[in-house]
């Protein structure tokens, strides 16, 4: 048991850390330090950069370009994007379709697909969840018919995250109705673009446009944009949602959103002396600190094991990731709200512009609203708990 | 960066949980426990005679040589046991001081002792205001002709009642609370002015008040600089922590086991109580408890090999307050989990509570060591 990195590993550590500060535009740092939502343009020139570096899709084999790195390496990758931060790389398609095409699909689609995905030249979204399918995700009705050679695709999605920038989507259709539940789903992908995919905004909590309603009218989708075989999508859907682990807990976000509040609390006063000076807060502060070093150590383990153990199945470990990567983000977020205080109130940015510790402040509480989605999305914490009752417990 | 045991760890873990499968159920405890001060003498030979006590003295002393993770793994093991033998008073605390403090004549002194099972230790330094301050000590060691006189009341010594030798701190010079002016002294239990005062524990542990009245010990039996071993005495602290907290995580996996094992065989409604989803998630939130909990221990484990004391210290006292919090949530709810049977006495599971409840108030409670860490400015 040796807990320290190798000399390789900081080498590593520093030559990422160096490319992200000279290479991540300023601006786009800037807003994710504050809070803010980056425009998609944003968004696709830094992958871009990402990409032409070789670092797009780190993960993926070394044959569809990825890097051969290590898990320990991976997971050094991740903690300094977070921290300084910089975008991660779309998920929907490196970390989830992605993986499903390479791993499922023919010669033929990936070569169509995946290139296209590590440039982000599509930016995809998922059709996973609908109006009444959401934890119960097998339950799911949007079908798909065949009809000649073509799909014909009914249904609705919601959820869909950031579908007002996708150009495809990947969808999880009924294709055998009289199956049951878990089987008769298919993994079929398809163009937004197509005739009869009406888009239609959902506002949430914090004011933003993150997720939408994605309704599907006879959209016609060529046979051939099935991946795998028809009937086995759910097998498919499992494999991806098990895939994404080490980015899971998101500690590098919550150090980052850390060193924000400790920031912060050294220029908002309270009783005549910065927030930080006070002992209550701090020690809340520092509980949150302890959780997520644990959180931290807790991922490495995982890591480790995966680098020395092989992928293979889903760690059921990546359970405890997520409920206690989650309640951390949030509780951070809770923290950026008790020092800011009472002005965390104004809707607009805080007309006080000659304050600097201030001129962000707008972001706080959308911030602390729209972080209680992170123990929703990606099966909810409580989805978590019947994974570990049953894959670890054995109840 | 590898979370692997090596092969010699290995057979060490192996080799100690198969000592404590076979000697140490949960009906032979009982029967340890009755044994004079609270354990049992052939226990103590059988883990000399695996070579357990010699694990981390030097193999100039006679010892393996062995590191902390040995330690972690010796601990965390008699954690699930439930072992009542003085190993954290006697090899950690005592074989701390020892090995960080002692002159080569106090080492060859004292080491053999330890290692062959023929002697064993307590940690005198609790006082009856001192709470977990490590520097505040009233008791007086004054200087006379070479040797000391010392004085002064200990109290909830650990094994104080059996150890062959006490290891006191006393205070040489200085104010009650400062921190230059302790010093660590070797005290033969049988010396003259020495007053014992024994009893058990919460935990099934026991322990004794020990009064100091005019007792004599020569110049050698200070560890360490009589008038400055604060440092030495929060090193070997720190350690014991370490320990506490992979015996803890030994107490809080094997409660979390047999609370689980429980919910598959108690019956209610007809049906095993753990096909009830909100005692499935409780189970679920004690499994995330105890991981956190292991990787903390780990970290600790580590850290207390860190060169830069402050450092070492701000782990260390992360950890506990970790392993505080997981370990009264696993504790309590093992207990709730189990229902009526939690509370009674001849159920296993109310024992590891008890253990678990006393380790988060030994050397340091969560909202102590918390304080700690936010004081030396958090871990990011």
């Amino acid at each position: 048991m040796d807990l320290a990195f190798t000399k390789e590993e900081m080498t590593f550590r520093e030559e990422v850390r160096s490319f992200f500060r000279d290479n991540v535009p300023a601006e786009t740092r800037k807003k994710l330090v504050e809070g803010r939502h980056l425009s998609k343009d944003e968004m696709i020139a830094w992958w871009r950069i990402l990409n032409k570096k070789g670092w797009g899709v780190s993960h993926w084999p070394t044959e569809y370009g990825g890097t051969g790195w290590t898990s320990v390496q991976h997971y050094i990758f991740n903690e300094e994007l977070q921290m300084h931060p910089a975008p991660a790389p779309l998920a929907f398609g490196v970390s989830m379709v992605g993986p499903v095409i390479y791993t499922f699909g023919n010669d033929a689609q990936k070569k169509q697909y995946l290139p296209r995905i590590a440039n982000v030249d599509d930016w995809w979204c998922q059709g996973f969840s609908e109006p009444g399918s959401g934890s119960d995700l097998a339950s799911l009705k949007t079908k798909a018919e065949r009809k000649g050679d073509k799909w014909i695709i009914n249904g609705q999605k919601t959820w869909t995250t950031l579908a007002q920038h996708a150009d495809m989507i990947f969808c999880l259709c009924r294709t055998d109705p009289s199956a049951k539940k878990q089987t008769g789903i298919s993994f079929i992908v398809f163009s937004m673009n197509s005739k009869g995919v009406t888009v239609r905004p959902i506002e949430t909590i914090d004011g933003g446009h993150e997720v939408n309603e994605v309704f599907f009218d006879d959209v016609e989708v060529p046979i051939e944009n099935l991946i795998g075989e028809e009937n086995k999508g759910w097998d498919y859907a499992k494999f991806l949602l098990g895939n994404e682990r080490t980015g899971i807990a998101r500690v590098g976000v919550s150090k980052e959103r850390i060193r924000r509040i400790k920031d912060l609390a050294s220029k908002v006063e309270s009783n005549g002396r910065p927030v930080i000076e006070d002992q209550g807060f701090r020690e809340k502060l520092a509980a949150v600190e302890i959780e997520l070093k644990a959180l931290e150590l807790t991922q490495l383990r995982v890591v480790a094991d995966e680098g020395k153990h092989g992928k293979g199945k889903p760690n059921p470990a990546s359970s405890v990731l997520k409920i206690k990567g989650s309640e951390i983000q949030q509780t951070t977020t809770e923290l950026l709200m008790e020092v800011i205080g009472p002005f965390a109130a104004p809707y607009d940015e805080h007309p006080d512009s000659s304050n600097e510790a201030m001129d962000w402040t707008a972001q706080i509480a959308p911030s602390y609203f729209n972080n209680r989605k992170v123990s929703i999305y990606g099966g909810s914490n409580e989805i978590q708990r019947n994974i570990i009752t049953k894959a670890v417990l054995g109840l | 960066m590898d979370f692997d045991l090596s092969e010699e760890q290995r057979l060490l873990k192996e080799s100690v949980d198969g000592l404590l499968t076979d000697a140490y159920e949960f009906e032979q405890r009982k029967k340890y426990m009755k044994e004079k001060g609270g354990w049992s003498k052939a226990i103590w030979s059988k883990l000399a005679e695996q070579g357990l006590l010699g694990l981390p003295f030097a193999e100039d002393d006679g010892g393996f040589g062995a590191g902390a993770v040995e330690t972690m793994i010796v601990m965390e093991a008699l954690g699930k046991a439930l072992v009542l033998e003085p190993y954290l008073a006697t090899v950690v605390i005592g074989g701390g001081f020892l090995r960080h403090g002692a002159s080569p004549a106090q080492k060859q002194a004292h080491i053999p002792g330890i290692i062959d099972g023929s002697k064993t230790f307590a940690f005198a330094q609790l006082e009856k205001n001192s709470r977990y301050d490590l520097g505040d000590v009233s008791t007086s060691a004054k200087k006379k002709g070479n040797g000391w006189v010392i004085d002064g009341e200990k109290f909830v010594v650990v094994n104080g009642e059996n150890a062959d030798t006490l290891i006191v701190t006393a205070r040489t010079k200085g104010g009650q609370r400062e921190r230059t002016g302790v010093g660590v002294f070797l005290v033969p239990a049988n010396a003259k002015g020495v007053a014992k005062k024994g009893y058990p524990t919460q935990d099934g542990l026991h322990a004794a008040d020990i009064t100091f009245t005019g007792v004599e010990v020569g110049a050698d039996a200070a560890i360490g600089d009589p008038e400055n071993a604060l440092p030495l005495v929060e090193r070997v602290v720190d350690e014991a922590r370490t320990a506490m907290c992979a015996e803890a995580v030994g107490a809080m996996d094997e409660s979390l086991k047999t609370t689980v094992e429980y919910l598959k065989t108690r019956k209610q409604f007809g049906v095993a109580i753990g096909s009830f989803q909100s005692l499935q998630h409780r189970a679920a939130d004690m499994f995330v408890a105890v991981e956190q909990a292991r990787s903390m221990s780990m970290f600790a484990t580590m850290a207390s090999d860190f060169d830069d004391p402050k450092e070492r210290s701000k782990a260390i006292a992360a950890a506990k307050v970790q392993i505080g919090k997981s370990g009264k949530f696993v504790g309590q709810q093992s207990i709730q989990l189990h229902g009526g049977i939690g509370m009674t006495q001849e159920a296993k599971i109310g024992h590891y509570f008890k253990r678990l409840t006393m380790i988060e108030n030994s050397f340091g409670d969560t909202d102590f060591h918390l304080r700690r860490v936010t004081e030396a400015g958090g871990l990011v």
